[in-house]
């Protein structure tokens, strides 16, 4: 909780130098990837991806379907290690840390890069216990007070507080889709990340659902720097400040969003915002 | 206009492709009929044999929970009990002494033929029997009558010159000629009774000196060889149960762990693809070679006693083992990468993963499949016959190392017994109360699973 009310405070002082969302870069770094690559098996899917991700701003990655945009945030918090046969290369660094460092404990990583899936994954457990689960086992609770406190500051900051604070203890699949994701979005954020990865969070959700799932990236971008995945281009001139293009395993294209959507300077790039190739 | 002109033309097309669909429709429909009747034909044909083998048993066992009681009003007659009077404690100084004096005394009362005091009850119940021979007239009740009223005596020596009612056990022979399970109009070679003795039954029966009762025996004595009147099923019971727990300690912890370090945590090699080939096949393997297998190691090997109740559950725990991991197996496959993903993101362990959201997702299959798998130990015979739990063994086994019987080895003794007549209907009752067991275990696998199933 602490860690928590800390990291709130620190960001209202940052605010005002956050207004420019053109100049992200000029703000501090967050993560540095520089030539990543990933093999599955034989199969080169990532080829050679350097890329700044800055703080407290939200970074989308784009590209037709297959182009790696989704290995490499899985790359991010190193969930490629649970896939069998992928092998990382290059090196990814968050705050100046290589999170591939023999050092680093991926558990550690983890808790410290949040991460947000497709398809809403609540736990078969109640909402409380949802929430309550990465506090939990990370110990980041000294108490019950503690927890119950985390547990309603993260859902409220997720949305969801008011929807669902009579039925805490009811279960979490039991909600609509919107509202599923919405409570992975608060079971992320109550363990305190730094970073919080979105995997095409509103792609099983309905048009209603995405808009408040967009409003609630804004929101929390004042305090996380957030990497989303998206399919939906117009989702990602509407939540990002920074863009990223992929294409058959290359980051083709990056820079302000702006510039991404308005003027892209690659031609590969500029064919897929006008939809001819997706 | 241009619609109008092309409508015809694509009309005609249109309805060419209905008619095309409609003659496969028929013949879709046609398919699926059949595949319905069949699977409804398949349902039938299984329910039919099941409902065959359970009308078949029942109808043979329950007239098995049926005994013939004699009711005797015994007299300790002092003339034929001809002993000393039971030593008393204060008549001697020590305890030692007492007892050896017990023993001694208990030596005397057992030397007595207490068969004459039976014939002597028997006689008086019926005043028409007075040319029947001594051995014609103890062939109606139990062999065992004696032993009991002896033990009456020995417990309570002050019962001497008094009369006492005692019910004992009509004799297997006489009960098979009261329930009919012997031919009547068969003639007197080949009758077990002399018809004597036969006709003195059937007195008996109608002035109520012999009554049905229900024959709680079966499910409290234990087997019988000298009075098969008498032999029940406790002593196999006991003797399964034993095994049966010996299984679920040993096999359901082992082969859950197998199978959740197999499915969750080996890496993917040669190695493990063997192990998995080699569990899928043990799981074929016949029974019987496990009960080599236990003959060998258990008792040649570990010199564990022979016919031990410890013995034939390692047995059964060794046969279990493949069905519990390869269950367990699936049941942690079938769980979706979906619930592994969100665990790992929050930063859990694997180990976390697997007992705070894998485990508790599939326990309701694992422990059905376990409970299955334990059933199917239960009704497994071979293997025990190999280990020598097939010796007639009349006592209940007190600890998993004493000598015991199996309900399933118990259905195979009773089924080759020499009287025939008189345990065809006992085997159907064993076959009874161990279908009773399975369904009460396979009854607790759905009930733990439909409500563990709700809870999550």
């Amino acid at each position: 909780m602490d860690m928590l009310a800390g990291k709130i405070k620190t960001t209202s002082q940052n605010l005002d130098s956050a207004m420019n969302p053109t100049d992200m870069l000029d703000r501090q770094i967050r993560l540095t990837a520089r030539d990543v690559t990933v093999h599955y098996g034989t199969k080169q899917a990532l080829h050679g991806i350097s890329i700044d991700i800055p703080d407290r701003a939200v970074t989308a990655f784009i590209g037709p379907s297959g182009c790696g945009k989704s290995t490499f945030l899985r790359c991010i918090n190193r969930m490629n290690d649970t896939i069998e046969g992928a092998k990382v290369g290059g090196t990814i660094k968050l705050d100046g840390e290589d999170i591939y460092s023999p050092d680093l404990d991926v558990v550690e990583l983890r808790a410290r890069i949040g991460m947000v899936f497709q398809k809403p994954n609540p736990f078969p457990k109640s909402i409380y216990d949802n929430v309550a689960y990465g506090p939990r086992i990370h110990g980041l609770a000294r108490n019950k007070s503690d927890l119950d406190e985390i547990v309603v500051s993260s859902l409220r900051k997720a949305g969801l507080f008011e929807e669902v604070k009579d039925r805490l203890q009811e279960p979490g699949t039991g909600l609509s889709g919107g509202q599923q994701q919405r409570l992975c979005i608060a079971r992320a954020i109550a363990v305190g990340p730094e970073v919080i990865l979105m995997d095409e969070p509103c792609s099983a959700l309905d048009p209603i659902a995405t808009a408040v799932i967009e409003e609630l990236i804004d929101e929390l971008r004042e305090n996380y720097t957030i990497v989303i995945v998206t399919h939906s281009m117009q989702q990602a001139a509407r939540v990002s400040q920074r863009t990223a293009f992929f294409h058959l395993g290359h980051l083709i294209e990056q820079g302000p969003t702006e510039d991404i959507f308005t003027n892209p300077v690659n031609k590969q790039t500029q064919d897929y915002i006008m939809g001819r190739i997706g | 206009m241009a619609t109008d002109i092309a409508s015809p033309a694509s009309r005609s097309a249109s309805s060419e492709r209905t008619r095309a669909i409609r003659a496969g429709l028929v013949r879709r429909h046609a398919t699926e009929q059949i595949f319905r009747g069949l699977g409804i034909a398949a349902i039938a044909v299984a329910l039919g044999f099941v409902a065959i083998l359970f009308i078949d048993v029942f109808r043979k066992g329950i007239p098995a929970f049926v005994q013939s009681n004699v009711h005797l009003s015994v007299f300790f007659d002092p003339e034929l009990i001809d002993v000393d009077p039971a030593p008393a404690r204060d008549q001697f100084p020590s305890d030692a002494e007492y007892t050896a004096a017990s023993l001694k005394w208990q030596r005397s009362v057992a030397l007595l033929n207490w068969n004459t005091i039976v014939e002597a009850s028997l006689r008086k119940a019926a005043p028409e029997a007075g040319d029947m021979t001594a051995r014609e007239i103890l062939s109606i009740p139990e062999t065992d009558a004696r032993h009991e009223i002896r033990e009456m005596f020995v417990a309570n020596p002050s019962l001497l010159g008094q009369t006492v009612d005692v019910d004992v056990l009509a004799s297997a022979n006489a009960q098979n000629w009261i329930k009919g399970n012997i031919d009547r109009s068969l003639g007197d070679k080949q009758q077990q009774l002399s018809a004597p003795a036969r006709a003195l039954i059937d007195t008996f029966v109608e002035n109520g000196t012999i009554s049905n009762g229900f024959a709680w025996s079966i499910l409290t004595n234990v087997d019988s060889r000298s009075a098969p009147a008498s032999a029940g099923l406790l002593g196999a019971f006991v003797g399964t149960l034993w095994m049966m727990l010996i299984v679920v300690v040993l096999a359901v912890p082992i082969g859950v762990a197998a199978a959740i370090y197999l499915e969750e945590f080996a890496p993917k090699s040669r190695l493990t693809d063997l192990i998995e080939v080699n569990i899928n096949n043990l799981a074929a393997v016949p029974s019987i070679v496990f009960g080599l297998l236990g003959a060998a190691v258990f008792i040649n090997w570990f010199h564990l006693p022979i016919s031990a109740p410890l013995v034939g559950g390692l047995v059964l725990t060794l046969l279990t083992l493949p069905t519990i991991i390869i269950a367990t197996r699936g049941a942690l496959l079938g769980v979706s990468p979906a619930l592994r993903q969100a665990a790992l993101g929050m930063g859990a362990s694997k180990t976390q993963m697997v007992f705070h959201h894998v485990l508790p997702v599939t326990f309701p299959s694992i422990l059905t499949a376990t409970i299955l798998g334990v059933a199917h130990a239960l009704g497994e015979t071979a293997p025990l016959l190999l280990i020598g739990m097939k010796a007639f063994v009349a006592s209940v086994p007190a600890t998993p190392l004493d000598q015991a019987a199996a309900l399933p080895v118990q259905i195979y003794l009773w089924q080759g017994n020499e009287n025939r007549n008189f345990f065809e209907p006992r085997t159907a009752a064993a076959i009874m109360v161990l279908l009773g067991v399975m369904i009460l275990l396979n009854g607790a696998a759905i009930y733990l699973r439909s409500r563990l199933e709700k809870r999550a």
